[in-house]
């Protein structure tokens, strides 16, 4: 399995560079895979989508949906595309260090 | 005597609600459907309104003509569920208690979630075949097309029958065919996902047909509005990408029922409810079971699943009934057939753990998996007289069991088939 350094420590990664144990992501870590993701400055609403992507991972065993944080993260749909905008649900997953979100089938 | 109470009189409420009554005693258990219309829908029917090849009025007949004598068919709609109290609260104002309760209302579909469908009604060329009011005034539409571009958009997952607007598009090149204007039309299938499905073996295979068929596929486009002020139309996607078009097919987002956003710890944040994804039971009570589309499983939202769900659902409530454990036997199992135009269909079946892979089904000798053939689209028609007749009355089809089978399907070693059933599969079929 690949990997990937961040903040200085070895984590495991998925072939397109979700984490594959979210418990080896520490908060440090995502200023630095934000950067990759064309997210140079991450800011106190981006955070707050972090902090939900991984809430909701702990709860539910996956990430939300794009639809679903536009309906629970307290920020809007528009706002999340302005956030993140090569795609919210995929990109702030992998900044808050949890699995590529399953979608839906 | 028990009081089982279903909500919802579709395709797993009716089939539920006929196999209980077979197997309980009328002295044992009354059975009651409720639903808030007495219109039941063959849906995979809706796909060919619009091509003329089916009409509403053959594809619909009465609720509660579906249910076995001994089964109370009520006509009204729900305005929630109290799980703490074992009641359901109708909107006429009467209060019907339960010892066990079967969700079965399905998916709705929510167009005013999406800007430019919000303003009450469908705007000028824009359409949709997840009706049976939409399909017929998109068979009008299409009927006066002369040519021009044609976008097909599914909004967001989850969907009602995901293969269906592949189906759309794969039809719609055939009737152009057959109307002799291919030539001026423009196809475009637009998807908020990676492929043209949801699944890697079948995204392959059906992103080459719909390039066979001189279908352009758009993917990640995550449509936020669609935009009907000037002409042509567009839809507009969150990051901004635009699509023309001149006649739009919209599958709209979906949800559960209404009343389950009302009902406490019922459902998920788009209304489906959260129930265990091999028991079927709620996570709200132990004695509320959901089945279907109304679920918030990660298994297709199609009859096929819905059917294979209803055995294992069935055996389940019997068992709670009995005070025993449940059977953790649903698989995910789906199975659908997809029509691609000219008499042919090819066939796919997969599961949770399992994706669609070529080869037959149910076995070596059977139907070709993932492979255009004429014998799958007989399949697909006499399926309509199976699901009248044989599906929703609750009969088995001889040889076809709920858990998925991996015999005659290619490519899947020993070790791949465990994995399924690891699941907890204990019906043999």
């Amino acid at each position: 399995m690949p990997t990937a350094t961040y903040a200085g420590h070895e984590v495991l990664v998925s072939d397109d560079g979700f984490f594959t144990d979210p418990g080896q992501w520490t908060e440090d870590m995502a200023p630095q895979i934000a950067k990759g993701e064309g997210i140079d400055h991450l800011t106190e609403q981006h955070w707050q989508v972090i902090k939900f992507m991984r809430h909701e991972y702990e709860d539910k065993g996956t990430g939300p949906t794009v639809r679903v944080l536009g309906k629970t993260s307290g920020v809007s749909i528009k706002e999340l595309y302005q956030l993140f905008p090569k795609g919210p649900a995929k990109v702030a997953a992998k900044v808050a260090g949890i699995p590529k979100p399953r979608g839906c089938i | 005597m028990r009081r089982i109470l279903i909500l919802g009189g579709g395709t797993g409420g009716t089939l539920v609600a006929n196999r209980l009554r077979r197997a309980l005693p009328g002295d044992e258990a009354e059975i009651t459907v409720v639903d808030q219309d007495d219109r039941h829908v063959y849906q995979p029917g809706l796909l060919f309104v619009p091509f003329g090849l089916a009409d509403p009025d053959e594809i619909t007949r009465p609720r509660h003509r579906q249910l076995h004598p001994g089964i109370t068919f009520r006509c009204a709609g729900i305005q929630r569920v109290d799980v703490g109290a074992e009641t359901v609260l109708l909107d006429d104002g009467t209060a019907i208690g339960y010892d066990v309760l079967v969700i079965a209302t399905g998916a709705r579909l929510v167009p005013e979630e999406t800007e430019g469908l919000n303003a009450g009604g469908w705007p000028d060329g824009v359409h949709t075949f997840y009706t049976p009011a939409g399909a017929a005034s998109l068979r009008d539409a299409l009927a006066r097309f002369d040519g021009g571009r044609i976008a097909v958009n599914v909004i967001d997952m989850p969907i009602k029958c995901p293969v269906a607007p592949l189906e759309f598009c794969f039809l719609a090149d055939w009737y152009f065919q057959e109307r002799e204007i291919r030539d001026r039309v423009e196809l475009t299938y637009v998807t908020p996902l990676d492929g043209a499905f949801t699944r890697p073996v079948a995204s392959a295979k059906l992103a080459g047909l719909l390039a066979d068929k001189g279908v352009e596929l758009i993917t990640e486009f995550n449509t936020g509005s669609i935009d009907t002020t000037g002409s042509p139309g567009r839809l507009v996607s969150w990051d901004e990408r635009e699509v023309p078009f001149d006649l739009a097919v919209v599958i709209p987002l979906h949800g559960g029922a209404q009343y389950v956003t009302r009902s406490q710890g019922l459902g998920d944040e788009l209304g489906f409810i959260t129930v265990d994804q091999h028991t079927l039971q709620s996570a709200a009570a132990p004695n509320v079971f959901a089945i279907g589309d109304a679920t918030g499983v990660p298994a297709s939202k199609a009859g096929s699943v819905t059917h294979f769900e209803g055995e294992v659902l069935v055996e389940n409530i019997l068992r709670f009934l009995a005070g025993k454990l449940l059977d953790a036997s649903f698989d995910g199992h789906a199975n659908c057939f997809i029509e691609t135009g000219f008499g042919k269909a090819l066939l796919i079946d997969f599961n949770y753990d399992t994706e669609p892979v070529t080869g037959h089904y149910p076995a070596p000798v059977g139907l070709p998996l993932l492979k255009q053939s004429r014998l799958n689209h007989l399949g697909k028609l006499m399926f309509q007289s199976f699901y009248w007749h044989g599906l929703l009355p609750g009969r088995d089809i001889p040889g076809i069991g709920s858990a998925m089978p991996m015999r005659g399907k290619s490519g899947l070693a020993d070790g791949r088939a465990s994995t399924t059933t690891a699941a907890g599969s204990k019906r043999a079929s």
